[in-house]
């Protein structure tokens, strides 16, 4: 039995259901303990000052903003070159999720930056990058959501994220270009690079990997609702065109 | 029990707060539909049944 | 494949084609600036390059809507799709043809323009290089774009949403070399990025437009 059996609608439905629960208490339970951790039990940084706990939502959210763009990448190529249903419907899932996720980011890199830059916003590359992914994942939402057949919606919106996913790396190198003459290395993200002691990582790598369980957890509930929401129109089609009968949708 | 945060107080619980509810309005709008959507299906494939048998 | 690009020529050129609309939409987003922004001969000056990027972008997004619509409603597209050209040299030829009647024009008013907003004397000619080299860019994106909503009624504002972020590169690659140039500083990269840009974009996305396309007349 391939891997692309379980790809089979039925097939995600069964073994999907029950990791929907698991993978939301074990998010929860991650999450909860990396923040609680990071929050109360961590020093401030010595440039930063108590700043330096928003990294504990902030990175995390940065990351699970890219990588839930690039496993939407993969499920449109999938979808794509497979045709298999449950991957079109993932990556539509998923879209959400990452809006949130870069939304978060956004939000928390301003705010943080703004006490180091004494302003809401400012056009540091990072920052920028990331808005720009926010509009890429708005179109992709928006253009799924402006056409009505599933087929074809899943064809194009696996074509823009394509196309977007080439612009969205170049449009990467394009701000750091952009912005080379100001704010030369004091761009706002604690990279990993940079020497962060233990005392900061561990709880950081708890609240990633929170994040990307509560990820997991939530794009397996969506593509269960996708699903069903599809087999619910085929329904709906049918009650409307007056045919009674069995088969798949 | 709340650390002393300095003079960054604000910044630091905004950031968490939002994050926060954020999160919450996520998962809370995930959860609802998901719901809503299934009593939908439930309720359509119970009039198919219906309408068969 | 050049008489369809005669004939788009034509019929953008003709009454209702973009071809006037673009223009003056330039000329009034650059008299609109300086409202905006105050009459400061030195500001406007620094800004000019930028200014003239992005109206020319926008005067370009507005004539995409249009470069499929029509062939879509009366069923040429289908039409073409069986002809013996293939799609992407059809959808290549649309892009040359909305470049050649929107854009092309922006480039050659824009110095005009220019002389609105004080821009250096030194930016003329790099404003309309970085324009003649970045606009085939705009064209063929937007082509891409309108390929991707041409099957919706009024896909116009999704086509901006969509596309906007897409033409962020090229904005940014093209108003560097024009304000670069302008101030007298090394602009090499950015030109060559744009040129690469331009040159990438147009071997490659002719195949996702035509895929695209095909996908939407099924």
């Amino acid at each position: 039995m391939s891997i692309w059996e379980y790809a089979n609608p039925r097939r995600f439905m069964g073994w999907s259901a029950p990791l929907v629960p698991l993978f939301s208490a074990l998010a929860a339970l991650l999450i909860a303990l990396g923040l609680v951790w990071g929050f109360f039990f961590t020093p401030e940084d010595y440039r930063m000052g108590s700043t330096v706990k928003i990294i504990y939502i902030h990175v995390p959210s940065a990351m699970m903003a890219i990588n839930i763009w690039v496993m939407m990448l993969v499920a449109s190529l999938i979808w794509l070159v497979r045709r298999h249903h449950v991957s079109a419907l993932a990556a539509k899932a998923a879209a959400p999720i990452g809006v949130v996720m870069t939304l978060i980011a956004l939000i928390t890199g301003a705010i943080w930056g703004q006490p180091m830059w004494g302003t809401w916003w400012a056009w540091d590359p990072r920052l920028t990058s990331f808005l720009i992914l926010f509009l890429f994942y708005l179109g992709y939402m928006a253009l799924w959501a402006a056409i009505e057949d599933p087929d074809t919606a899943a064809d194009l919106t696996g074509m823009l994220c394509l196309v977007g996913s080439v612009f969205a790396v170049l449009s990467r190198y394009a701000v750091n270009f952009w912005n080379q003459g100001l704010h030369q290395g004091a761009t706002l993200s604690l990279d990993a690079e940079e020497n962060i002691s233990d005392v900061f990582w561990l709880p950081l790598l708890v609240c990633m990997a929170g994040f990307g369980v509560l990820f997991a957890a939530l794009v397996l509930l969506r593509t269960r609702t996708e699903i069903r929401l599809r087999r619910l129109h085929v329904l709906e089609a049918r009650d409307r065109t007056g045919r009674k009968g069995s088969g798949e949708g | 029990m709340m650390p002393d945060l300095g003079k960054y107080g604000a910044e630091v619980l905004s950031a968490y707060g939002a994050t926060i509810a954020l999160l919450a309005v996520l998962v809370w709008a995930s959860w609802v539909r998901a719901r809503r959507v299934r009593a939908a299906l439930e309720e359509a494939e119970a009039r198919r049944k219906d309408a068969e048998g | 494949m050049s008489a369809l690009l005669l004939r788009d020529l034509k019929l953008a050129v003709r009454a209702g084609g973009g071809f006037g609309l673009g223009l003056a939409f330039f000329l009034i987003v650059t008299v609109l600036v300086p409202f905006g922004v105050g009459p400061d001969s030195g500001l406007l000056a620094r800004i000019a390059p930028g200014i003239l990027w992005v109206g020319a972008l926008l005067a370009c997004l507005l004539s995409l809507d249009r470069i499929f619509q029509l062939d879509w409603e009366d069923g040429s597209l289908e039409l073409l799709a069986t002809a013996p050209i293939p799609m992407e040299g059809v959808v290549l030829m649309k892009a040359l043809a909305h470049w050649l009647s929107s854009a092309l024009p922006l480039v050659l008013a824009a110095p005009v323009l220019g002389v609105l907003l004080n821009l250096p004397t030194a930016g003329y000619g790099w404003l309309m290089l970085s324009l003649a080299l970045g606009t085939p860019a705009l064209s063929m994106i937007g082509t891409f774009g309108a390929a991707l909503t041409v099957g919706l009624k009024r896909g116009g504002l999704l086509l901006s949403l969509l596309v906007l972020p897409l033409y962020v590169p090229t904005l940014i690659f093209g108003t560097e070399a024009a304000r670069r140039g302008a101030e007298g500083l090394a602009n090499a990269t950015p030109l060559l990025m744009l040129a690469g840009i331009t040159a990438g974009v147009t071997a490659l996305l002719p195949f996702a437009a035509a895929a695209v396309i095909r996908v939407n007349l099924r």
